[in-house]
Parts: C-alpha cells; sequence; structure tokens
C-alpha cells in the first residue's frame, strides 16, 4: 500500500483516483468561502433546534445532578471504601482522553504534513475543548468539598499551605489546565483568519462587531502571515509532547499506585493509545452526521474516513496488545496479588465488564480492516460508537476491578453507579453536545484558510496540483 | 508613517471626501496567486521598499518574493519556553525545599525527577502563552481601523479568493502617479488609491 501511495505522489505522476482526494474537484478559495460561511450565515436548520433542544435537556439533567451533589455531598453517589474512585475518575479518564485526538489531528498530522487533517481539524479541536470541559468537572466534583478546589492551585494564602508537587494529582492539575489552554490558545489562533472572512461575510452589524472584534482586525497582510504561520507551526511542535504527556501524566494517577493492576509501566503508553482511539472514535462519531447534515461530503471524503478508520484500526490493535500484555505481565510479576487481580477481572464479579471490553476494543474494531466498511459511513459510525462505549469499559475495568478486591479480603467490596452517578456522565453528554452545536452554527467549522490552500493553482504547500 | 497619518487626520475635517491630498498607497487586485506572485516580484525589482501583500491564506512564496524579514516568532517562544521552565521549577523547589518542606518517605526535600512533570507543563504553558501573545503583538493586533479596508473589493474578497498588492506612500520612492502607472501595467483586475 505504502509503495503504491509512493508511485502516485512522486514517481509516476499519475492522478489520484477520485476516493484519494482531499478536496473535491472544482472548489476554488471563493466556492469554499461561500460554502462554509453559509452554514454560519444561512438559516438554522430544523433538525439543529432539534438536536440543541435535546442538548439542553441532557445539560438540565447535569445541573439537576450536580445540585443534588452539592446540597447532600458525594454519599449520592455509588462510591464507598475500598472504590473510592467510581464514575468520577472512570469519567474523567474518558472524557480527557476523548479530547486527544483533537489535538493529534491538529497539532501531529500537521507536522506530518498530512493533508487530509485540514477539513477536520478545526472540529477535532472544538471537540477537544467540549471534552476537556467535561473532563476537568469531575476531579472537582469528585473532591467532596468543590468550592475548595482551589486549594490546588499554587498561591501564597494565609494557612501556610502549598501543593504537594511529588503527588501526580497534582501533576494532573498542571498537565490538564495547561492542556485546557494550549487547545484554546491553538484553536483561537487558526480561527482568527476565518473570523476575518465572517467579519467581511456577516449579514448583520452586530455579527460584524463581534466577529470584528474577535478577527482582532485580521486583515491578511503577509507580514501577518509570516508571523502566523510561524506561531501556529511552533504551537503545533509545543502541542504536540503536551498532547503525549498529558495522558501520561494521567496514567500516573494510577501507575505510581502500588494497587495490584494500576502499578504497571505499561500504562502511559497503552493510556496515551487508547486516548487517541476513543478521540478518533468520538470525532467520527460527531463529524458523520455533521457531513450528512450540511453536505460536507465534498470535503470531508472518502479518503478522510478511511485515514480515519486506519488510525483508529491501528491504535486499537496497540490497546488491545496491551489488554493482552497486561494479563502475561500479571503472570511472569509471580505476584500472587497481581495474578489473582487478572484472574479475577476475567473470570471475577465483573467478567462480564471484561468481556464487552474485548469485544467493543478488541474484536469489533477489527472489522476496519476490510475497505469498504471503512468506506460504509453507517457502518462506521456503529463502530465508533462501540469504541466509544468500549473505551469507558475499559476505564471501568481498571478502576473497579483492581479497588473491589485489594490485598486484604477484608477490605473488599462491590461498586455500582447510581441513578446520580448516571444522571452526571450522561448530563455531561449533554454539556459536550450543547457546545458542539453552539459551535456548528456560530464558528465556521472547517478552516477556510487552510482548505484554500488545498485548491489548484494555490501556490501553496499541499495543493492538488503538486501531488498529481 | 504614523506621522503623515496623523497628519492627515488633521486635514480630513476640512477637505470633502475623495479629495485627500495624502493616501496611505496604492493598491492593486489580482484574481489569483500567480499574478499577485509575479506583481510581487515586479513591484520589488522596480525598487519599492514599502509594499505589503494581502492573500486570503499563508503564501510563502510571496514572502519571499518580498524579502519580508525573516518571523521573531522562534526567538519569542524560546525565550517564553524558558522562562517557563524556570518557573515551573523553581515553582517546586522552593516552595517543598524552603516554604513547605515534608519528608514523603524519605525523599529529599529536592526530589528533583518528580518536578519534571510541573516543569514541564509549565514550560509547555508559557511557550505557548508567549507563540499566541507574541504573534499577535509582532502583527500590531488588535488594530480596529486599518486604511485597506476602505477599498470595497478589499472588505469584500480580500479574506476570501482576492489577493491585493500594497504601495505604501511612505515609500521614498512613491509617488501617487507612478504607483499607479506601474501597478496598472502589472495585469491587475483593479487599482484603487487607499484613503487614509
Amino acid at each position: 500500500m505504502a509503495t503504491l501511495d509512493l508511485d502516485r505522489r512522486g514517481l509516476g505522476g499519475i492522478a489520484p483516483p477520485p476516493e484519494e482526494v482531499v478536496l473535491a474537484p472544482g472548489h476554488t478559495p471563493a466556492t469554499i468561502t461561500d460554502k462554509i460561511t453559509a452554514i454560519v450565515n444561512g438559516r438554522t436548520p430544523r433538525w439543529w433546534y432539534i438536536a440543541f433542544g435535546l442538548s439542553l435537556l441532557v445539560l438540565g439533567m447535569f445541573t439537576t445532578a450536580v445540585g443534588w451533589l452539592f446540597w447532600k455531598g458525594v454519599g449520592i453517589w455509588g462510591i464507598n471504601i475500598p472504590n473510592g474512585w467510581g464514575f468520577a475518575i472512570i469519567n474523567f479518564v474518558w472524557w480527557i482522553g476523548i479530547g486527544h485526538a483533537g489535538t493529534l489531528i491538529s497539532a501531529i498530522l500537521l507536522l506530518l504534513r498530512q493533508d487530509w487533517r485540514t477539513s477536520i481539524n478545526r472540529l477535532a479541536e472544538a471537540m477537544t475543548l467540549g471534552a476537556v470541559a467535561c473532563a476537568g468537572m469531575f476531579p472537582i466534583l469528585h473532591l467532596g468539598r468543590p468550592w475548595l478546589a482551589y486549594w490546588l492551585l499554587p498561591y501564597p494564602n494565609t494557612m501556610g499551605l502549598w501543593p504537594q508537587f511529588r503527588s501526580p494529582l497534582i501533576f494532573d492539575v498542571f498537565a490538564v489546565s495547561t492542556y485546557a489552554t494550549v487547545s484554546l490558545l491553538f484553536w483561537y489562533t487558526g480561527l482568527v483568519p476565518d473570523l476575518g472572512t465572517m467579519r467581511d461575510r456577516a449579514k448583520s452589524r452586530v455579527s460584524r462587531v463581534v466577529y470584528g472584534f474577535l478577527s482582532l482586525g485580521w486583515r491578511g497582510s503577509i507580514r501577518h502571515w509570516n508571523n502566523y504561520e510561524s506561531a501556529y507551526l511552533l504551537l503545533a511542535g509545543l502541542a504536540t509532547p503536551l498532547v503525549l504527556s498529558v495522558h501520561t501524566v494521567v496514567s500516573f494517577d494510577f501507575s505510581i499506585g502500588i494497587v495490584p493492576g494500576w502499578h504497571s509501566t505499561i500504562f502511559p503508553p497503552y493510556f496515551v493509545a487508547g486516548a487517541i482511539f476513543d478521540g478518533f472514535a468520538m470525532v467520527l462519531t460527531l463529524l458523520l452526521p455533521l457531513r450528512a447534515a450540511f453536505g460536507l461530503q465534498d470535503m470531508v471524503t472518502e479518503r478522510h474516513l478511511q485515514a480515519m478508520a486506519k488510525v483508529m484500526l491501528a491504535t486499537g490493535l496497540i490497546v488491545f496488545y496491551g489488554y493482552l500484555i497486561e494479563i502475561f505481565f500479571a503472570w511472569y510479576s509471580a505476584s500472587n496479588y497481581e495474578w489473582f487481580m487478572m484472574r479475577n477481572r476475567i473470570g471475577g464479579p465483573y467478567k462480564y465488564f471484561w468481556l464487552a471490553l474485548i469485544l467493543c476494543n478488541g474484536l469489533i474494531p477489527q472489522l476496519l480492516w476490510k475497505k469498504s466498511i471503512r468506506a460504509n459511513v453507517v457502518a462506521l459510525w456503529l463502530i465508533s460508537m462501540v469504541i466509544n462505549a468500549g473505551m469507558w469499559l475499559e476505564r471501568f475495568v481498571i478502576i473497579i476491578t483492581s479497588l473491589h478486591r485489594e490485598f486484604l479480603p477484608s477490605e473488599w467490596g462491590m461498586y455500582r453507579g447510581t441513578l446520580w452517578d448516571w444522571a452526571t456522565f450522561i448530563g455531561t453528554l449533554g454539556i459536550f453536545m450543547t457546545l458542539m452545536m453552539l459551535f456548528v452554527r456560530f464558528l465556521p467549522m472547517i478552516a477556510m484558510s487552510e482548505m484554500r490552500t488545498l485548491t489548484p493553482g494555490s501556490g501553496s504547500h499541499g495543493a492538488a496540483e503538486e501531488h498529481a | 508613517m504614523t506621522t503623515r497619518r496623523s497628519d492627515a487626520i488633521d486635514y480630513d475635517d476640512n477637505i470633502p471626501a475623495g479629495h485627500h491630498d495624502e493616501i496611505y498607497g496604492v493598491m492593486a487586485e489580482f484574481a489569483t496567486a500567480d499574478e499577485l506572485l509575479a506583481a510581487a516580484h515586479a513591484v520589488r525589482e522596480a525598487g519599492y521598499r514599502k509594499v505589503d501583500a494581502y492573500t486570503p491564506y499563508p503564501m510563502e512564496a510571496v514572502v519571499e518574493a518580498l524579502e519580508v524579514p525573516r518571523s521573531k516568532m522562534p526567538l519569542v517562544v524560546l525565550i517564553g519556553g524558558i522562562v517557563g521552565c524556570l518557573t515551573g521549577f523553581l515553582l517546586a523547589y522552593t516552595t517543598q525545599v524552603f516554604i513547605w518542606p515534608w519528608n514523603i518517605g524519605g525523599r529529599p526535600y529536592n526530589s528533583w525527577p518528580a518536578f519534571i512533570v510541573p516543569t514541564f507543563e509549565c514550560t509547555i504553558l508559557f511557550a505557548a502563552l508567549s507563540a499566541v501573545i507574541g504573534m499577535i503583538a509582532l502583527n500590531g493586533l488588535p488594530q480596529p481601523y486599518h486604511p485597506v479596508f476602505n477599498v470595497p473589493a478589499f472588505a469584500d474578497r480580500a479574506s476570501s479568493d482576492r489577493f491585493f498588492l500594497v504601495i505604501e506612500a511612505v515609500d521614498p520612492r512613491f509617488d501617487r502617479g507612478e504607483a499607479n502607472r506601474f501597478l496598472s501595467g502589472l495585469n491587475p483586475s483593479g487599482v484603487s488609491e487607499v484613503e487614509l
């Protein structure tokens, strides 16, 4: 496959077949502007009101659940001793992992000059921001006294207290807050030229002023582009190690502890691969319906879907390898506790969770080997939903199967999520969907200035004629 | 540049619109990237120095044609990163060694391997902030008003699909008639004077 691509790109000079293009032929800078600004400037489609209304309803469920949590305390959740980390930490890890695909697409694929990232990076970055917003809430809600969350920050105070910098939980505060900030900066920097376009295309004075204000008065001067391109590339270079560090740090929360099943050096790479696996699944979950709703098949082509499916397949295999090697390590460690944990994970009270996890993350994604399945939008969407569920199960299995059978039988106990656990978890989907709906309605969901470089005759890198 | 502009504002009040003596420059509009690139080379060869191009997407070839100096962004980001690195490490070091020392499992107060994570995160945070703030500052943004938007074709299409080249009035070789004639000879789809 790789040699074939090489032939097409560099040696043979053969035009790529239609399914390989990242932008349908016939597009010019003007048609790109028209199409993408029309999504924002046109009439609001009816389905948007329905979707937004539903998202707000689910968001209402979140505020209710959290309101009750603030009133009563974490006792309304299913957490207990020994299962001190229940849904809150499962959801935190799940959401923060989902965010990773956005940064991977926007930063790492930029550095690797993958031109298929261009039409999906804006949406993926917005997804990152939504996911990090959801993730960031859980550790705070889990604190028990969430109004004291600011104690986690290093600031001089009358109590004379400072954060404990040797603790992975403080690492988390630094990693997640840096990640949220840098993701926002990266996303906003990418948006600035497009906000200038939105300003010039605004239909009303209010929107012209708002977009104009946000665009900082961007005018596309070549001197500006010179600094801008440099800054954008540097941000990509900074975001790349950052995104790898974030899930590594999240995995430290587990692997620095001595709990059987957590105390493992495999955690950082295996968490990062899982994050990208799940993140791509979430991008597809969002992108496929939006692509159909807004008729974006000419910009998000089959090439994009094929490429994303392949990334999911590859990272999924890394994750699956992680599951298998964990079993090997547990046996090879010759530690009674590790080996008991693993046998209990596979055959204990939570065995169906583990089986479902292997099915969702290990077996079903293997369907992606088949090109016709990667090209089938419905199948791809269903598989990505299965992976989303599978990755949530993975975090459940890691956290609960380790905690519910710790070293001494006297500290054993079962865990189950209560109604309020579920309401909080599903409620964050409401936050996420609300943010995504607002994003697609009010901001250009595809990076116009970058898409223009893909048109023939643009004289930029990535233009179609250079590949042909 | 700034003195000329403030001069112009002084007599803006007395002179009716369309009769400015002072202009920002002369602007040519091009339909394609190739035409702009050719024009950028030509204008540079003709000896103009205060020239700017406006494109709807980044074009490195035009940057080179106009001999725009290398961006200072890498230096700004490097300094930001170094400051962040020192801040992160010193924050952990001073609090854990001097201000709030705790014996955690017999580890030394300066347990620097554990401080790598906050140090790293602060490095990235400061570098990223300096990249964005530096880019905005080096570009002189935010800028609520700029004369180029006075040209209707520019305000309409510069951010979408048209390419513009401006010879600014501050150029030592600038002559209004000459600049008009010169730009008209570069096969533009339109030439207009940019009012201040």
